[in-house]
């Protein structure tokens, strides 16, 4: 598109003129434009208030946070509109100034306080970033050029931080840092790694945006624990069927969808996800329905031991058998290692199957259907592959989730599920490995990390999903690099994936 | 048979409700290809501020039946809109020439950002509300009896309707719709401010949305934050139904899922009404991918 | 150059052709032959149906009437119109497309690897083999790549071979176009406009390109034969060896470049002399666009 896509009514020069003379009706006026939205936007639903009463419902005014909102998009637009006219350093200044006050004095409300934390930080970004570039705003392809320099460094750097980071990862329950609490975040931040690994095969490689992935998940958790339940069997046994059993609904759900096109896919994954939750609700007499399944069997040391103080006739103990006191943390640090574990294999699957032809298919079929078929790719398995691929390691790690949680509703798997994976594949970069890590640390991990925000946490989810995607819509460490080279790198690369 | 009548009209407002938040997902779709994920939750907005503005009223003292709904109405037309052109102007614009997976991420997270902000402003318990417009027509001796929220849903859809086909189809700006949405790179030449129209698409689906919401709120009485993903996803099945792009279409792809529902819940059981739809939606993606209305489309070589 | 070869058996045979999308008749009873060794152009005003020609041939289309089949140097023989579009590339009919499909954010490596996709899957035995490292997939990989190395010389782009495909410059994707066909190990291949956007030293050496496709045997030891759609028509008359004229969907002449070239009826489509009166209106109007190609300058 060649659109002019810029309605704001300030000029805005590519680089910053000698001394402009500032533009103060415009720019006020532009404030005052943005202002006004602010103040429809907010007068409904921020200035009233519904309250339960035991009378009923009623409503209660808050004219200070109208009031304040709209001050803080007047002020905040004014200071972007006079970066871009050369008064960068006053704007810094200020916005610095107000990320103090934010800081330091004590505000009527928390959101308060983080409107004019962020909003000034972001704001004194910009201003600092005009001051040393000379450019108000970084075009989209310049930022997505830099951003891949730097995510190339990045994964070339994985090389090196890859063994040190699993190295870390096998030495960390044997710290003494190492409490449940810990050891449930790092079962937790492994679960939604794996997750993202399975979903990159399908929507980083092969370029399937599949928005009910949760689904498979579902699959896997409930064949276990139904298996366990119904039949008595064990989790070793469970976790390869429950695989299989995710891998079969995979191809059974992806089958009659694989040739539409992306965002009528999308669409139609989701309904599948919504189906297979449904059914999990309603079909109460086998599934348990809304109050789901409990006491789901955990598991045995590969069948060989128990983790339990005493353990069932006909197995021995674990800490028995290894000579050590006994501890429920065992157990816990199993499950660390068992997630852990099948997470690597997620991980060591991608990146061989890249360099395969059957990886290969799968991106070139990412990047060009017609030509893929040209070339006598059978579309459809291709496409089947990966779905059932994909699904299939979904049902690992829902099996392990069903023996980690001991119990399992169909709550667990909406929809938010299915984004939020989605969500970490698609900041971190899609068919990035490392992103996806990166992605599941912020995704997951900064908002465990602050519970006690604990109510904003969905909120600056959507947020940031907006925000990274206007930043760098190809994700944060999105960068490709060949399966093959025949120079061995020696001659120099153009890669910059903007210029497609 | 009365039963029959009955549930009839229940699929019939409860499709015009899914057709009129349907119409939204069919424009932005023509006009930019992508599907506004947030659509449901302009939705929920707009029965949230129609909610607010007659609490709003009550506590002013104007209780005078007609008179607030036509405040609810306008309020709840006007404000949703303005949400409905902040979603396009902050999360989409600035994506139009990205990967065609971003916009619909950001309108994924923009989704997931509205819903939460709506609870954290609203409270998350589900919100109930006295009839406001009470009472029922009975028809054929008393056998059947349908709601006049019923009725005047079906009647204001019917009016919205007929007003929205003449705005599309013979004022100038609805020829620039139009024309934007056969190719927005040539109106643009010819000096279509296809900014504008973009924006004005989004608002004219917020608003309509927004009538949704309202009616939503009288027929049931009780709405919550959540409310706008279900039906969002029905309504875009409607407009998938319909044909993409098709504004006859989302309308009677929403009646046909409207009934489909209201039938299934009669006759069947209110528990599967949903897995009813989304197989539907699944079956007419496979077999008449290009819906009902919709024209066909051919892979280009 | 080697019309004495028109001895050889056929390798496409179209028969009966006929296409229609609901009214509209794109083609019209067309019948031809192609064959090994020898470059077959199909050439037409605009609209005269030729890309639906080629999108029959190539599967993208099932067409309404008609038979295609492929006959391979070995003497197997394939029915075209009855397989789907991947199963004709796997039998042996690669193409490349008018507005360049290249895989732009691969390497111009991997684009060739993925060519041999087939051989290649068989070889990991459905990646299977491949995940655990067994050397029969080793040494496939490695047969891969010699052949994408051959290929790459071919087209000069060795240099080239690990950038971004997407960042090759216009007359180099073009070329790697053809070579990404050719790594299929085609027994004809289909060119759609090949020419199309070249500056004339770019076309000079596409011509050479394909005429070494003609006559060298590839490295399995067969032979392609070449079908393209070409608008210039200096290309064309430089290497075709035989020459198909499509007008409104109907063939109209059929031969060597001469011939054709001096065919009444050729002139007349490419011209359009006195018959407007005797045309539909609709398709009367079409014609100024067919009379301002650049071609006629050449018949």
């Amino acid at each position: 598109m060649t659109m002019p896509s810029h309605t704001a009514p300030t000029p805005a020069p590519a680089a910053v003129p000698a001394r402009p003379a500032v533009d103060w009706p415009g720019s006020l006026k532009d404030a005052a434009t943005a202002a006004f939205v602010a103040l429809l936007l907010t007068v409904p639903l921020v200035g009233l208030r519904t309250v339960d009463r035991p009378t009923g419902l009623s409503i209660e005014a808050r004219p200070d946070e109208v009031i304040a909102s709209i001050v803080l998009v007047f002020l905040g637009r004014l200071g972007l509109g006079l970066i871009r006219q050369g008064l960068a350093l006053p704007v810094l200044v200020l916005a610095l100034a107000a990320a103090a006050v934010g800081l330091a004095l004590p505000m009527p409300t928390q959101v308060l306080r983080l409107v004019l934390v962020a909003g000034g930080g972001i704001i004194a970004l910009r201003a600092a970033i005009t001051l040393t570039t000379g450019r108000s705003k970084l075009s989209q392809a310049e930022r997505d050029r830099r951003m891949d320099r730097v995510a190339a460094k990045v994964q070339h750097a994985t090389k090196y931080i890859a063994p040190v980071a699993i190295a870390f990862a096998v030495a960390l329950p044997l710290t003494p840092l190492a409490d449940r609490q810990l050891l449930d975040i790092g079962i937790l931040l492994l679960t939604y790694i794996m997750l993202g690994w399975g979903l990159n095969i399908v929507v980083g490689l092969a370029g399937l945006l599949d928005l009910g992935y949760v689904a498979f998940y579902a699959v896997g958790a409930y064949s276990y624990a139904l298996l366990a339940h119904y039949f008595g069997l064990s989790f070793w046994v469970c976790l390869p069927l429950a695989g299989v059993l995710a891998a079969c609904s995979g191809v059974l759900l992806g089958f009659p969808v694989l040739r539409l096109r992306g965002d009528y896919f999308a669409i139609v994954t989701l309904g599948f996800g919504e189906i297979i939750r449904i059914i999990l609700v309603n079909w109460y007499q086998f599934t348990g329905g809304p109050n789901g399944i409990s006491g789901i069997p955990r598991p045995s040391f590969f069948g060989i031991a128990d983790f339990t103080r005493t353990p069932p006739e006909g197995m021995a103990a674990f800490h028995e058998l290894f000579g050590l006191e006994f501890s429920p943390l065992h157990r816990i640090v199993f499950m660390y290692y068992l997630i852990l574990a099948l997470a690597l294999v997620v991980n060591v699957f991608t990146l061989r199957v890249r360099k395969l032809p059957l990886g290969r298919a799968w991106e070139a079929l990412r990047e060009d259907e017609i030509a893929s078929a040209s070339l006598g790719i059978n579309r459809t398995n291709m496409k089947l592959a990966a779905f059932a691929i994909a699904a299939m390691f979904g049902g690992f790690a829902g099996s392990f989730f069903a023996t980690r949680q001991g119990f399992i509703s169909p709550e667990s798997f909406t929809f938010i599920e299915s984004a939020i994976i989605l969500a970490i594949v698609v900041l971190g970069g899609m068919g990035s490995q490392i992103g996806v890590v990166v992605a599941t640390l912020l995704v997951i991990g900064l908002p465990e990390a602050f519970r006690e925000l604990a109510d904003y946490r969905m909120l600056a989810f959507g947020m940031g999903m907006v925000v990274i995607m206007l930043w760098r819509p190809r994700g944060l460490l999105a960068h490709r690099d060949p399966t093959i080279l025949l120079h061995g790198g020696k001659t120099p690369r153009v890669n910059a994936g903007a210029a497609r | 048979m009365d039963y029959f009548i009955q549930q009839l009209i229940n699929g019939l407002s409860l499709g015009a409700i899914y057709g009129l938040i349907a119409i939204g997902y069919t424009m932005v779709y023509g006009i930019i290809g992508m599907i506004n994920f947030a659509h449901g939750e302009i939705y929920m907005i707009g029965a949230f501020v129609a909610l607010i503005t007659f609490l709003a009223m009550g506590a002013l003292g104007i209780t005078w039946v007609p008179l607030a709904l036509v405040v609810m109405l306008a309020a709840s037309m006007l404000f949703t809109s303005v949400y409905g052109w902040a979603v396009e102007r902050i999360a989409y614009r600035p994506l139009r020439s990205s990967p065609r997976l971003a916009p619909l991420i950001s309108a994924i997270g923009m989704s997931i950002f509205l819903q939460n902000y709506m609870q954290l402003l609203q409270g998350a318990r589900s919100k109930p509300l006295q009839p406001i417009l009470p009472g029922n027509l009975t028809l054929m001796d008393g056998a059947v009896s349908v709601s006049y929220v019923r009725l005047a849903t079906i009647l204001i859809t019917l009016v919205l309707m007929v007003g929205f086909t003449m705005l599309i189809s013979r004022t100038s700006l609805g020829r620039a719709q139009r024309a934007c949405e056969q190719d927005k790179k040539m109106a643009g030449l010819l000096g279509v401010n296809v900014d504008r129209i973009i924006s004005l698409t989004f608002v004219m689906g917020a608003a309509l949305a927004a009538v949704a919401g309202m009616m939503v709120l009288l027929i049931y009485g009780v709405i919550d934050f959540y409310i706008g993903f279900l039906a969002g996803v029905k309504s875009f099945t409607a407009a998938v139904l319909g044909g993409v792009g098709s504004l006859p279409g989302a309308m009677l792809g929403g009646v046909v899922i409207g009934l489909i529902e209201a039938f299934w819940s009669g006759y069947v059981g209110s528990e599967w009404k949903d897995v009813a739809t989304f197989t539907l939606l699944v079956l007419v993606l496979i077999f008449r991918p290009t819906g009902l209305l919709g024209r066909p489309e051919i892979e280009k070589v | 150059m080697s019309v004495t070869e028109m001895t050889e058996t056929p390798l496409l045979t179209v028969e009966h052709l006929t296409m229609r999308f609901g009214g509209l008749v794109a083609n019209n009873d067309v019948s031809f032959v192609a064959r090994t060794g020898e470059i077959t152009a199909l050439i037409g005003p605009n609209g005269a149906g030729k890309t639906t020609l080629f999108n029959c041939v190539t599967g993208f289309y099932t067409p309404t009437v008609g038979r295609l089949s492929l006959r391979h140097p070995d003497g197997r023989e394939f029915l075209l119109e009855r397989m789907p579009g991947y199963r004709i590339a796997q039998s042996g009919v690669a193409r490349t497309f008018q507005n360049i499909r290249l895989f732009g954010g691969m390497s111009v490596l991997e684009n060739l690897i993925v060519a041999q996709h087939n051989k290649l899957m068989d070889a990991s035995g459905f990646a299977i083999a491949g995940l655990f490292g067994l050397p029969t997939y080793a040494k496939a990989e490695k047969a891969a790549l010699e052949l994408a190395k051959y290929w790459l010389e071919r087209v000069r782009l060795t240099e080239f071979a690990d950038w971004e495909a997407g960042n090759l410059p216009y007359g180099a994707q073009r070329r790697l176009e053809i070579a990404r066909a050719m790594c299929t190990e085609p027994v004809l291949l289909c060119l759609d406009e090949p020419a199309a956007g070249l500056n004339p030293r770019e076309s000079g050496e596409l011509a050479e390109i394909l005429t070494f496709i003609r006559d060298a045997r590839n490295p399995n030891g067969h032979r392609t034969g070449v079908l393209l759609i070409e608008h210039d028509m200096s290309v064309v008359m430089r290497i075709s060896d035989h020459v198909v004229v499509l007008d409104y969907g109907r063939k109209i002449s059929d031969g060597d470049p001469t011939s054709v070239k001096n065919d009444p009826a050729v002139i007349r489509a490419y011209l359009g002399e006195d018959e407007d009166a005797e045309l539909p209106p609709e398709v009367a109007g079409d014609l100024p666009a067919s009379v301002v190609h650049p071609a006629p300058k050449e018949i």
